[in-house]
């Protein structure tokens, strides 16, 4: 079997992302799983010490692609340099971040491969399949998990006959971990004019204005969240007094950012960030499992929802029936009667 | 020659308003009670479209769509809204089609389009939310790509200058045409229907359609030819069956579970004063807060 590869994107500190580290975490365990090995990709320009910073993921090796035109990103050569190189190495299994970058860059790859793509997975396992039809066997495919179907049914989707078996997955929801400190692999440096034409740099960046992450939800110790059943900007305010006074930050659900209740950087769930706080409050959620998906490994979760049928209330360590309006005022009240 | 902007939009269940009738007893989801829309991305990138028309002379709007006969409402729609004409890609072959096989299908439309010299799609339809159709749409015409466009800065016959909205921030690029766009949601939002084309497009149809209605249109559209949406089968595309479909599909769905949750030990409370001072304390003396 041939090798599991992640895509490394590269920040403007000359940093490898944490999504892409995140996935390093998990590629590695898979690919020990599969007795493989596990190989980085890195495409950019002025490159923070990469051997520094990803040998201690695990990483075997690492192909380097320096060259000032290829930072900031831009489609092409980057398409290019990582579909030349997967035509020669054939891997097993290839993995993106699901970010802006990732999810412009993986279908374009898995289009000219003519590989199976699964966009945002929450889970990555390897399984074995029997074809219904022809029964015929597969061993040790990789199954890409995901919600589907507007959150209703979760979803395992396999590629059985095309490599690389391609997924994407957002920031979050794998766990950084690292492998270990003394860890060395090898360093190859892919010779430019082999794997890019000069045609690939048709697209200009003109400009560009990339700020630093103002809202930390995904590192906050206690998130108070909320969704469509909030109602109001009013009522969100009332969610920022009470994450204001007990130390933590405003998350929401995708139903409360499409309705323009709050922004999108909060929106917690398959398609935003996955947290695992020690104390989540969901207020007027609902609970699809596209959110879900994206909390439910909090330590406590506190429900607050006028409808006792919720499914959040399932997952619930408490579950408070009532109005968001009136419920959320009396915490704070309470909180800051009995804190010292 | 005229500047062809060619528009992808796709019907959707609206799975942003799944109601509780939208789950049957068993669990599964009841397509029924979802209405179909027109995927609200796909309507900021017709927007985009028709402010392009609206600045290049000459220019003019296609829409293409795939799916069931029903789809063509898309089309109308387009039109209202200030389209000059759209084409339903249908065929029974395309079902099961994941994004690979379904860009390869809207592939080779876009081709029997040509010259083109804009594609334009939603950045993603909200039933898969996979936002994989463009880019992979891009690729199989060998054109460039730009995701997630907000506005145009400016365009002409040659090139096309756009901001970007990315996770944490905004890029402005130029890239020479032919090339694919795909709109987020962001971008401006799609101008109303107008009364005048409503009246003289309402009554446009499919050959599908047509079949269905009652009454005969055979006079109405000798006298407006217009009115004849086409419609695009598998032939017409000369695609090769075996790249359509389940067997074009290198993606299976091997499994799909209903979501059943394991009821927790949860705490019910009250909003009365002393249930909610009492879960306060407990949660300050348990050290999760304060």
């Amino acid at each position: 079997m041939n090798n599991l590869f992640v895509y490394c994107e590269v920040n403007e500190d000359g940093l490898v992302a944490d999504v892409s580290l995140e996935l390093l975490s998990k590629g590695k365990k898979l690919a020990n799983e599969l007795k493989i090995k596990m190989e980085a990709v890195v495409i950019g320009n002025e490159i923070h010490d990469i051997e520094a910073q990803l040998y201690p993921y695990g990483v075997d090796v690492i192909h380097l692609a320096q060259e000032k035109r290829l930072f900031p990103y831009t489609t092409l050569p980057h398409a290019s340099i990582v579909v030349n190189l997967f035509k020669e190495e054939k891997p097993e299994i290839a993995l993106f971040g699901a970010t802006s970058v990732g999810r412009d860059l993986a279908p374009r790859v898995a289009s000219a491969l003519r590989c199976g793509l699964t966009a945002d997975c929450t889970s990555l396992e390897i399984g074995n399949h029997t074809e219904n039809k022809t029964q015929k066997e597969y061993i040790n495919l990789l199954y890409q998990i995901r919600p589907a179907f507007g959150g209703n049914i979760i979803a395992t989707i396999i590629n059985p006959d095309t490599r690389p078996q391609i997924a994407t997955v957002r920031e979050g929801v794998m766990k950084l971990e690292i492998f270990s400190k003394s860890f060395k692999g090898k360093l190859k440096n892919l010779s430019l004019d082999k794997y890019m034409k000069e045609d690939d740099f048709m697209v200009e960046i003109l400009e560009r204005h990339i700020e630093k992450q103002k809202i930390n939800i995904k590192g906050a110790q206690i998130i108070v969240a909320g969704g469509y059943g909030v109602g109001t900007k009013e009522n969100f305010a009332l969610l920022h007094q009470l994450a204001e006074v007990i130390g933590g930050e405003v998350g929401a659900s995708r139903a409360a950012v499409d309705a323009g209740l709050v922004d999108h950087a909060r929106q917690i769930g398959q398609t935003g960030v996955t947290v695992r706080p020690k104390l989540y409050i969901a207020c007027g959620i609902s609970g699809a499992v596209q959110h879900r998906a994206g909390m439910d490994q909090s330590a406590k979760i506190i429900s607050i929802n006028n409808d006792p049928k919720a499914p959040i209330n399932k997952i619930a360590d408490y579950t408070i029936i009532g109005n968001v309006g009136d419920i959320l005022p009396k915490m704070i009240k309470f909180y800051k009667e009995n804190s010292k | 020659m005229s500047f062809r902007i060619v528009v992808l939009a796709k019907q959707v269940p609206d799975t942003r308003n799944v109601g509780k009738d939208a789950m049957k007893a068993d669990g599964t989801v009841n397509r029924a009670a979802l209405p179909a829309i027109y995927n609200p991305e796909d309507l900021n990138a017709l927007e985009m479209a028709l402010h392009i028309k609206s600045k290049i002379k000459g220019a003019e709007v296609i829409i293409l769509t795939m799916g069931p006969p029903r789809a063509a409402e898309i089309i109308r729609e387009s039109i209202y809204r200030g389209a000059d004409g759209g084409y339903l890609i249908t065929d029974r072959k395309f079902a099961g089609s994941d994004t690979l096989a379904t860009s390869y299908a809207i592939s080779l439309a876009v081709k029997k389009l040509a010259p083109y010299h804009l594609v334009i799609s939603g950045r993603q339809a909200i039933d898969g939310d996979t936002a994989q159709v463009g880019p992979q749409t891009a690729e199989k015409l060998a054109i460039p790509q730009i995701t997630y466009a907000e506005e145009v800065e400016s365009v002409d016959e040659k090139q096309i200058t756009i901001k970007r909205r990315l996770e944490r921030g905004v890029e402005v690029v130029r890239t020479p045409l032919p090339a694919l766009i795909t709109v987020h949601s962001s971008a401006p939002e799609c101008r109303p229907r107008q009364a005048k084309l409503l009246m003289k497009f309402k009554h446009a149809r499919t050959v599908t359609e047509l079949q269905e209605e009652v009454r005969d249109y055979t006079e109405l559209y000798i006298k407006r030819p217009y009115l004849q949406i086409e419609e695009w089968t598998v032939a017409d595309l000369h695609a090769d069956v075996e790249m359509l479909g389940l067997s074009g599909s290198p993606t299976k769905v091997k499994k799909i579970e209903n979501v059943v949750l394991q009821q927790k030990e949860t705490v019910l409370l009250t909003d009365a004063d002393k249930d909610i001072e009492g879960l306060m304390k407990e949660l300050i003396s348990a050290h999760i807060i304060g």
